[in-house]
């Protein structure tokens, strides 16, 4: 009697001073099957690396004569400014179609309609060969008057530099992309917030940069991660313009003097590799910082594979890009 | 009633239709000003909607609404209406306060931010002066040791409590409560409704729309009971609550006290 009157004050009601209940020492539940995956795993790891070593065609004594070489960081270098410059146009440019697409201006609506739709439907790889090839159709451009001499050529000559064409190519396609990301972002903040500002008297610019847009971060942050870790990747099409300074392209070079493409390879994605991983960290603190204000628990792993379902058709469709 | 000068808002058979939902169908009222008018009804019955029409977040489709001589949402020429550029409706915004039934705090900012921030952006207040002022207004209602806290920080009452010091620091002439307690337990109704009480007794005029009969018959005014678009009953609060004349009223009452 008294024995299920304490398990009973064990469940929800604290037990009073004097009356504590003893804790639970139960035999834990065993997951052995757990400890045998990973013992197979480690092992056929283990056999994989021993096995690797081992493999001439690899070239080990070149992955590490070219991994610090000069020309490879150089590119490297080039290979991060593709990305940097590309991202920050792109995100800009989203930024500004996703607002557009939610204007109540039917035609400023479509126009960012039509963009997305350009630029979202057809292969990076495409869209950089034909900015590639886009000085042949514009030499340059003439701004004024149609049908008479009044006006002012523009020349378009820095279409013939391959870095700008590929900053420009690919922070064109990215826009698209980043649109539909930042539009997601936007709608999902509760539609009292905008009238809240409203009541307030804040103007619409004021209510969407200082109350819709930080909420809307919260959501937009990690797809645009995703996103950034995509374009690093990405910059590797830009042989298609032809651009040949950035990481893969030199590794390729290099290999094409030393017929050692194999090493250069790996040295190229272990540089990928440091960059995504850098890229991974940045991530998490811009996470943490915008979700100030934000108690909801937050399993690092789990939210991140959930933005990455949300991102999921651009990122699907960037993959199908680069294959 | 006071009688002197403008009332502080006037409704001449103000219409609002959604689609070919009718939800006004002319509605007529005066609040004076340091007036406190409470708005009952079944859901459904535009309340809320006519609230939203007073600080135009929604636009009257016939009828005149004005807060304080003006015209809401328009600018009257001789006969003619202009529809007020965006900047101008904001104008006219600024001065009436509105408090919702789901607190609408910036949830990014904490409640002392939430406070000075139409004060800094809007009125562009230097930010000590708006600081000291929401610091002021926190005491007020009772939350002057919560300025750092988020809103996710603090209870429903207490929300919606900075919800209301928000709204009292753009210094407005009216204040508009959308059933300010209805998302609220039912032990935090009391705190919010003290703060309101508080700031009726210090002559704001206020339109509440609330299921509050205690506070409607404590602290109004006047009292309307609203259905169907249209205005039923009007009256002193506690005459109409006691003895009302109407017989969709009484029915209503039945149900709710």
């Amino acid at each position: 009697m008294s024995e299920s009157i304490q398990a009973r004050q064990a469940g929800a009601v604290p037990p009073p001073a004097g009356a504590r209940a003893e804790p639970i020492e139960a035999v834990k539940l065993r997951h052995p099957w757990r400890i045998v995956f990973a013992i197979v795993l480690v092992l056929a790891v283990v056999l994989f690396l021993i096995d690797a070593a081992q493999r001439t065609a690899y070239g080990w004594p070149f992955v590490g004569k070219y991994v610090f070489d000069k020309r490879i960081s150089a590119a490297a270098f080039v290979t991060l400014q593709l990305t940097v410059y590309s991202m920050v146009i792109g995100v800009a440019l989203g930024l500004a179609l996703a607002v557009m697409r939610l204007s109540p201006n039917p035609v400023v609506k479509s126009v960012a309609w039509l963009y997305v739709w350009i630029f979202r439907g057809t292969p990076v790889y495409v869209q950089l060969v034909f900015w590639g090839l886009f000085s042949l159709i514009y030499p340059h451009v003439f701004l004024g008057v149609p049908w008479t001499s009044l006006g002012y050529s523009l020349s378009l000559s820095f279409m013939q530099n391959a870095f700008v064409i590929a900053v420009i190519g690919l922070a064109l396609n990215e826009a698209a992309y980043m649109a539909e990301i930042v539009r997601a972002g936007l709608l999902s903040v509760d539609a009292g917030q905008e009238e809240a500002a409203t009541a307030l008297g804040m103007s619409w610019g004021q209510t969407m940069t200082r109350i819709i847009i930080p909420q809307a971060m919260r959501v937009i942050i990690p797809p645009t991660g995703n996103e950034v870790i995509s374009m690093l990747k990405t910059t590797s099409l830009v042989a298609a313009i032809p651009l040949t300074t950035d990481l893969y392209g030199v590794a390729r070079d290099i290999s094409a003097v030393t017929y050692t493409p194999i090493p250069l390879l790996i040295v190229a994605s272990l540089w990928y590799l440091l960059f995504t991983s850098i890229l991974m960290v940045g991530q998490y603190f811009l996470e943490k910082r915008f979700s100030r204000g934000v108690n909801a628990r937050r399993p690092a792993r789990g939210r991140a594979a959930g933005s990455l379902a949300a991102a999921g058709a651009p990122d699907g469709n960037d993959l199908g890009g680069k294959g | 009633m006071t009688a002197t000068g403008t009332p502080m808002v006037k409704a001449e058979g103000v219409s609002k239709s959604f689609g070919s939902n009718e939800v006004l169908k002319g509605i007529d009222l005066e609040v004076g000003a340091g007036e406190v008018l409470c708005i009952i009804g079944p859901s459904g019955s535009g309340k809320s909607t006519f609230l939203r029409c007073i600080n135009h977040l929604e636009r009257v489709d016939a009828g005149r609404l004005s807060v304080d001589g003006e015209v809401v949402g328009y600018r009257q020429h001789g006969q003619k209406l202009y529809e007020l550029k965006p900047k101008e409706a904001a104008r006219q915004r600024r001065e009436i306060g509105m408090v919702f039934q789901r607190f609408n705090l910036f949830p990014h900012m904490t409640a002392l931010e939430n406070v000075i921030e139409a004060p800094l952006r809007v009125k562009r207040v230097p930010k000590a002066q708006a600081v000291a002022r929401a610091q002021e207004l926190l005491v007020r209602v009772g939350l002057g040791d919560k300025g750092s806290s988020y809103p996710s920080q603090l209870s429903g009452g207490q929300q919606q409590r900075v919800a209301i010091a928000r709204a009292l620091a753009m210094d407005p002439k009216l204040m508009l409560f959308d059933e300010p307690t209805s998302a609220l337990d039912p032990e935090l109704v009391g705190e919010v409704l003290d703060v309101m009480k508080g700031l009726a007794a210090s002559g704001m005029t206020m339109i509440v729309v609330t299921h509050e009969m205690g506070f409607a018959r404590e602290v109004a005014d006047e009292l309307v009971f609203m259905d169907g678009g249209v205005v039923v009953e009007a009256g002193d609060p506690r005459e109409v609550l006691a003895d009302p004349k109407h017989q969709r009223t009484r029915a209503f009452l039945s149900k709710v006290l």
